[in-house]
């Protein structure tokens, strides 16, 4: 992820529209994809939306907002999600997530002021036999006990 | 020669790239000739990363594999042999009709596919009428497997009645309870079996167009997916299915971190670019669902199964299972346990038989507590009641659900308040909103037992209270079934909602 984020032009927005304008329903493969290239999906993507699939602007912000995934900022350069369902609960999850917490002074959601981590919770990433489990920039590590978190922090930039 | 390892996200989470890397340059090093296979995996997570090599005996298993262990496994010297793997205990005993070629094929070749098995119920199908494969489904048992168990040839039949100028085929693989992976398993061990049941439900419905709607928090199952369909594709299996002229195509779709699109209607609201808010039933999915149009709308297992039962038949499948819980389910043993992983079998087996005698106890050492089936709106079952056979009837009767067959043990360590206070937190996390019970109640929820641990002991009948209500007032299971992990925690574990109570006095 970039430190300063990119801003799409309306033409950037129309192009990814036009990628998946021969989709039914296409507007989630568009955030995707806006939030792929952007890090975010930028606010002044929301008219643009609005006006090329032929719903309001209020329709389009109540999707966006209604997701967990879609972020109205980009998030840090690193993003470190840790689960924090029952099976990952089971076998420490909830001291591990303290840990990290603590460890950068922040709760969830938090971004470390030198904008190198944003940490998250996830609800399930499948790993519910060897958990503890987190997802750093989309690469899945399971097992994961306090050393290691420290170390993959660290790695990040804490 | 052949080496398998895991490209299951689980493998990788737990080092298997690595062992790939390392195992290639080991190969070049000897100038050996091998080719390395990125398999799905054997459902054994304990033995993850599980490397199998083929020799003139067979496959050889090794695991759990280190960086360190690869030098030896060359040598033939390594103490992580494990031989054929399918002799072990766990996998031996095991019926697997839906996971049979998981971690034994090339997930990406058509060709090893086919010669497993693979196409030929399409192929029989391609025979068939409509009603016949739907007849087909209806005499094999089959029940939904995301967690309702609803007969799935009912559900097929009602699209296949239905008036529409197009029809859908839609694949709930929005797998995100808890303690569950076998959607997961299966996508990225076993694409094309999807594809091939999702097929055969659009040439008996009439349905024309399906889609794979993956939750983003499972990328490798996403890009196999992806990577499937397009083979598929090119191969003819999709577009003018092994040119019989039934039209079939398949997109892949993204979720978006939100648990409630795993239900069918806000699925399929999400599907359309919607916010994933639940739509009020009737009108069923089957007749209004997907741009107000027929659609059948089934969870990976139950539509990866049906390539099995028309390669060997509904009576085949049928005659496994018990009472009205035919076939087989693919039970994930998840959490605080020693042999955690995959374990299909016939429904009927006792509860503590698969937490203790399959799953080997807790990983820990420590005496179990309690057992939460069925993801994170699935009851805590008690020690006491581990003699209920696994099956939809069986659990519903001592106040449980199966759901979507995720077995999550706890030792004694666990909080039960704090796990009660956990479900009404997800709840509210995740509520999509509409329903007024689900979206005040949850927070409510979480304050209350806040109480309750504070030691207002009122409160515990309040919490009952609002139990009753978010049962009765919600539309789908978030805010439904969000009370059974709640009561079965204060029913079953009732000291532990007293205690700050205690201490208080």
């Amino acid at each position: 992820m970039n430190a300063k984020p990119k801003l799409p032009s309306s033409d950037d927005v129309e192009a990814i529209i036009a990628r998946h304008s021969h989709r039914e329903g296409p507007l989630l493969p568009i955030l995707h994809d806006l939030q792929a290239e952007f890090g975010h999906v930028p606010q002044m993507a929301v008219p643009v939306l609005a006006e090329s699939l032929n719903i309001g602007r209020a329709e389009v912000h109540g999707v966006i907002s209604f997701y967990h995934d879609f972020r109205d900022a980009p998030a840090g350069r690193h993003v470190v999600k840790i689960c924090r369902a029952e099976a990952c609960q089971s076998v420490g999850a909830n001291a591990l997530a303290d840990h990290a917490l603590a460890k950068l002074g922040g709760e969830w959601h938090m971004t470390t002021p030198n904008g190198n981590i944003t940490v998250e919770p996830v609800y399930c990433l499948g790993l519910c036999a060897c958990g503890p489990a987190i997802m750093v920039d989309g690469q899945l590590e399971g097992r994961v006990d306090a050393a290691r978190m420290d170390e993959i922090l660290s790695e990040c930039g804490a | 020669m052949k080496i398998y390892i895991p490209r299951d996200a689980a493998a990788k989470a737990l080092g298997a790239d690595r062992i790939a890397k390392a195992i290639e340059a080991e190969i070049k090093d000897r100038g050996l000739t091998a080719q390395i296979i990125r398999n799905g995996s054997r459902g054994m997570v304990w033995l993850e990363p599980l490397v199998e090599v083929e020799t003139a005996e067979g496959r050889v298993g090794y695991g759990p594999v280190t960086v360190a262990d690869v030098k030896a496994i060359f040598e033939g010297d390594s103490d992580k042999a494990l031989g054929d793997v399918e002799v072990l205990p766990f996998f031996a005993a095991q019926t697997r009709l839906t996971f049979a070629r998981v971690g034994k094929i090339d997930p990406l070749s058509l060709a090893d596919y086919e010669a497993h098995g693979g196409l030929s119920g399409l192929r029989r199908a391609l025979t068939m009428t409509g009603e016949a494969i739907v007849d087909e489904v209806k005499l094999s048992g089959l029940r939904g497997r995301g967690g309702a168990g609803f007969p799935t040839g009912i559900k097929w039949d009602t699209v296949r009645l239905a008036h529409g100028d197009k029809k859908y085929i839609v694949c709930n693989a929005d797998e995100g309870d808890s303690g569950t992976f076998a959607d997961r398993m299966l996508m990225e061990g076993d694409p094309f079996t999807l594809i091939e049941g999702m097929t055969i439900a659009g040439i008996g419905c009439g349905a024309t167009k399906g889609f794979v709607y993956i939750r983003s928090e499972y990328p490798d199952a996403i890009e196999q997916m992806q990577a499937a369909c397009d083979i598929a594709r090119e191969a003819g299996v999709l577009g003018n299915v092994l040119n019989s002229g039934h039209k079939f195509d398949i997109e892949i779709r993204v979720g978006a971190g939100a648990y409630v699109c795993g239900e069918e209607t806000s699925l399929l609201n999400s599907l359309e670019g919607k916010r994933g808010t639940v739509r009020a039933k009737p009108p069923l999915p089957a007749l209004q669902g997907f741009m107000g149009r027929p659609t059948v709308v089934n969870n990976v297992i139950s539509l990866a199964t049906v390539p099995v039962i028309f390669e060997k038949g509904a009576q085949h499948y049928a005659d496994f299972g018990l009472g009205r819980s035919k076939g087989t389910m693919p039970i994930q043993i998840a959490g605080n346990v020693k042999f955690g992983g995959l374990f299909e079998t016939a429904f009927g087996m006792p509860l503590g038989d698969l937490v203790n005698k399959v799953g080997g106890g807790t990983a820990s050492g420590r005496p179990v507590k309690a057992v939460q089936v069925g993801g994170p709106l699935g009851a805590y079952m008690p020690v006491s009641k581990f003699d209920t056979p696994f099956g939809y009837e069986d659990f519903d009767q001592k106040g449980g659900l199966i759901g979507h067959a995720g077995v999550v043990v706890f030792d004694d360590t666990a909080d039960m308040l704090g796990m009660a206070r956990f479900a009404m937190e997800f709840c509210a996390v995740e509520s999509c909103g509409k329903c007024t019970p689900c979206r005040i109640g949850a927070v409510r929820g979480v304050e209350t037992i806040d109480r309750i641990a504070a030691g207002d002991a009122g409160a515990v009948e309040i919490l009952t209270d609002l139990c009753e209500t978010m049962k009765d007032g919600s539309l789908c299971a978030l805010g439904g079934f969000t009370p059974f992990p709640v009561m079965s925690a204060l029913q079953n574990f009732p000291q532990e909602f007293q205690t700050a109570k205690e201490a208080a006095e």
